[in-house]
């Protein structure tokens, strides 16, 4: 029987895959109803883990349970998850309507039950109008809402997404996960998405895991993972960092033995000395859109800034001021200052 | 100047080599059409003496004669009976051999279908000649069980070498997202799986339809003097009776292998499934 309050728990999982350790004692708790990415860059583990979620891997160690129950050693098939696959997978010789009927039909539903699903989900995911359709003659955007059907038709505990929007263009890209997201919430779905690019992570997730070789190195919400940063190299994978070999004191880098890490964001630049603030000079400025990318030389350390009003000029002098610095000792954060 | 020259030579080469190819097609017409045209002419003419450039005249009494004459017609049912069995039997144990070679570990793939290739580039009648020996003892010789074995033998290279390669062509994910979907793996290789290979596999049908209903070497072999099929009927048959009658057996031996062509090709070519294949 299903835990209503339940979501998913990874305990301890190991997998082994040609000799080599590719997912390491991983540990994870994903309420229900949450939305959580599984974030890192390519060749972490990410596809393997959510693989041992879907039933596709065996673990080598550890457990899996869905909704309370212990499901490590089932298949794919006897699984309360449903994925969506990166390419979609969506079966050619069938229509949109087959493709997400599929699911139902194995079930054994009746015809009109499974037709008034299917034409609820298509409508959910807006392509009724494409129900006859082959799925080489839709667009990847569309496909890719038809792999999300195919999946939500099943009503999964769990609902797994590797890297759903890699296929797509840029603009689209941003649009369909705002879509994902808010689907998500509407019908309040325990979701795993597995994602390389950490835009779409920090704006789509509840929680994001942050992979490292089989591991993961720290697991919060978007905001912590950018505002305390556990480790140098989730500060080195999200946003941007100035990293600078040292110790930190007053607002200025010193010698030491500590990473101190410190946003482009939060480095200010202005004409008059403030409390904490230090000369500078400007020695590159480079426009990024929305901001200019500021490049400042001051006694102690260079900087990169973020800038976007009152941008100086190559060759200005004035007063660089850090507002905020991570500083790290062996990896790990030891203060925020 | 120059240039105009140039473009003379041009035409006259290009117009030199269209004529050349033009005598090449129209040479292999001849030598491939020509003996199909002449059998098609004996089957309907009276009598065709050799100077003349037709027959002196038309009738349809072969064909009758064909279709009055028990050995004939039996064999025709024979081989009709015969060759859809091969196919079914044959796709029975291949295609999950096939599968197997498509889906499991490289190296056993590659072994098993050049394997496959190699037994079936030894010369057949030494095979044939060892299995009619045990077929004496199996009391299979002229059975039609034996005859179906037989035949089989040559529609194995197609119905494992062609059904691999479509196997193997089916995105591996497909199978997965079925799976995924709750579908057990024989429910996946049925409905997905066998499915979108399903344009391999009827070419490999029809090319062992073809195979097994052509075959006459072993068919002769283990059938006669029990059963004859059409191609081994065709051996006695050109000794003992007129040439027109021959020509009228050539023509129904050639209409399956014609009509499964013609089919296939239109099913793959225009049908559903080819389309079904321009997803990436
Ligand atoms: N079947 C396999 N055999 C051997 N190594 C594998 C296999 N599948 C994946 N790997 C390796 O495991 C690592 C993690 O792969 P994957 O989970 O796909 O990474 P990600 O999805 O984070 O990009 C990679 O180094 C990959 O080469
Ligand atoms: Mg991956």
């Amino acid at each position: 029987m299903s835990n209503a309050t339940l979501g998913l728990e990874l305990v301890g999982l190991t997998k082994v895959l040609g000799g080599r350790v590719i997912i390491d004692n991983l540990n994870l708790t994903v309420e229900k109803g949450e939305m959580v990415s599984l974030l890192g860059p390519s060749g972490c583990g990410k596809t393997t883990t959510l693989r041992m979620i879907a039933g596709f891997l065996i673990p080598e160690k550890g457990t899996v349970n869905v909704a309370g129950k212990d499901v490590t050693n089932l298949g794919p098939e006897k699984r309360p998850s449903a994925m969506v696959f990166q390419n979609y997978a969506l079966w050619p010789h069938m229509t949109v309507f087959k493709n997400v009927a599929y699911p139902l039909k194995i079930r054994k539903m009746s015809k009109s039950e499974i037709e008034k699903r299917v034409h609820e989900v298509l409508t959910v995911v807006n392509l009724m109008h494409h129900k006859d359709s082959r799925p080489g003659q839709i667009s990847g955007g569309e496909q890719q809402r038809v792999a999300l059907a195919r999946a939500l038709v099943q009503e999964p505990d769990i609902l797994l997404l590797d890297e759903p929007l890699s296929n797509l263009d840029a603009k689209l890209r941003v649009k369909v996960r705002e879509d994902i997201r808010d689907l998500q919430r509407r019908l309040g779905i325990t979701t795993v998405i597995v994602t390389h690019d950490q835009d779409e992570a920090l704006s789509i997730s509840d929680r994001i895991a942050v992979m490292n070789e089989g591991r993961i190195e720290q697991f919060s919400t978007p905001q912590e993972l950018y505002d305390r940063p556990a480790t140098e190299y989730v500060a080195n994978f999200i946003g941007s960092l100035n990293r600078l070999e040292g110790g930190y004191s007053d607002g200025q880098v010193t010698s030491g033995n500590e990473v101190v890490g410190i946003r482009p964001e939060d480095v200010t630049f202005s004409k008059t000395q403030v409390p904490g603030s230090h000369a500078a000079t400007v020695e590159l400025v480079v426009p990024r859109g929305h901001f200019y990318e500021v490049y400042l030389k001051r006694a102690d350390a260079s900087l990169r800034a973020f800038i976007s009003i009152d941008v100086p000029k190559v060759g200005d002098t004035g007063f660089a001021k850090v507002n905020k610095a991570l500083v790290y000792k062996d990896g790990k954060l030891v203060r925020t200052a | 100047m120059a240039k105009r020259d140039n473009n003379i030579n041009l035409q006259t080469s290009s117009l030199l080599i269209r004529v050349l190819i033009g005598a090449f097609v129209s040479f292999m017409a001849v030598f491939i059409l020509g003996p199909l045209v002449w059998l098609a002419l004996q089957a309907f003419s009276t009598t065709w003496t050799f100077p003349n450039l037709k027959p002196d005249g038309w009738t349809l009494i072969w064909w009758k004669r064909v279709f009055e004459t028990p050995s004939m017609v039996q064999a025709i049912k024979n081989s009709f009976i015969t060759a859809p069995i091969v196919v079914l039997v044959s796709a029975i144990i291949c295609l999950p051999a096939a599968y197997a070679a498509a889906r499991y570990n490289y190296i056993g793939r590659r072994v098993f279908l050049i394997g496959m290739f190699a037994a079936n580039s030894f010369p057949k009648l030494g095979l044939f000649a060892s299995i009619a020996t045990l077929f004496y003892t199996l009391n299979l010789m002229g059975t039609m069980v034996g005859v179906i074995i037989i035949q089989l033998i040559g529609t194995i290279i197609y119905m494992t070498w062609i059904p691999a390669a479509a196997f193997a062509a089916v995105p591996r994910n497909l199978e997965e997202a079925a799976r995924d979907a709750g579908a057990s793996k024989f429910r996946v290789f049925r409905g997905i799986t066998l499915r979108i290979a399903a344009p391999g596999i009827l070419v490999a049908m029809v090319m062992s339809f073809i195979s097994a209903f052509d075959e006459a070497q072993g068919t002769y072999l283990v059938g006669s003097p029990q059963i004859f099929t059409m191609p081994t009927e065709m051996y006695s048959l050109v000794l003992t009776y007129p040439v027109q009658i021959a020509a009228v057996f050539s023509i129904l031996l050639a209409v399956p292998s014609v009509v499964l062509i013609g089919l296939a090709r239109k099913h793959i070519i225009g049908g559903q499934l080819a389309e079904g294949f321009q997803i990436k």
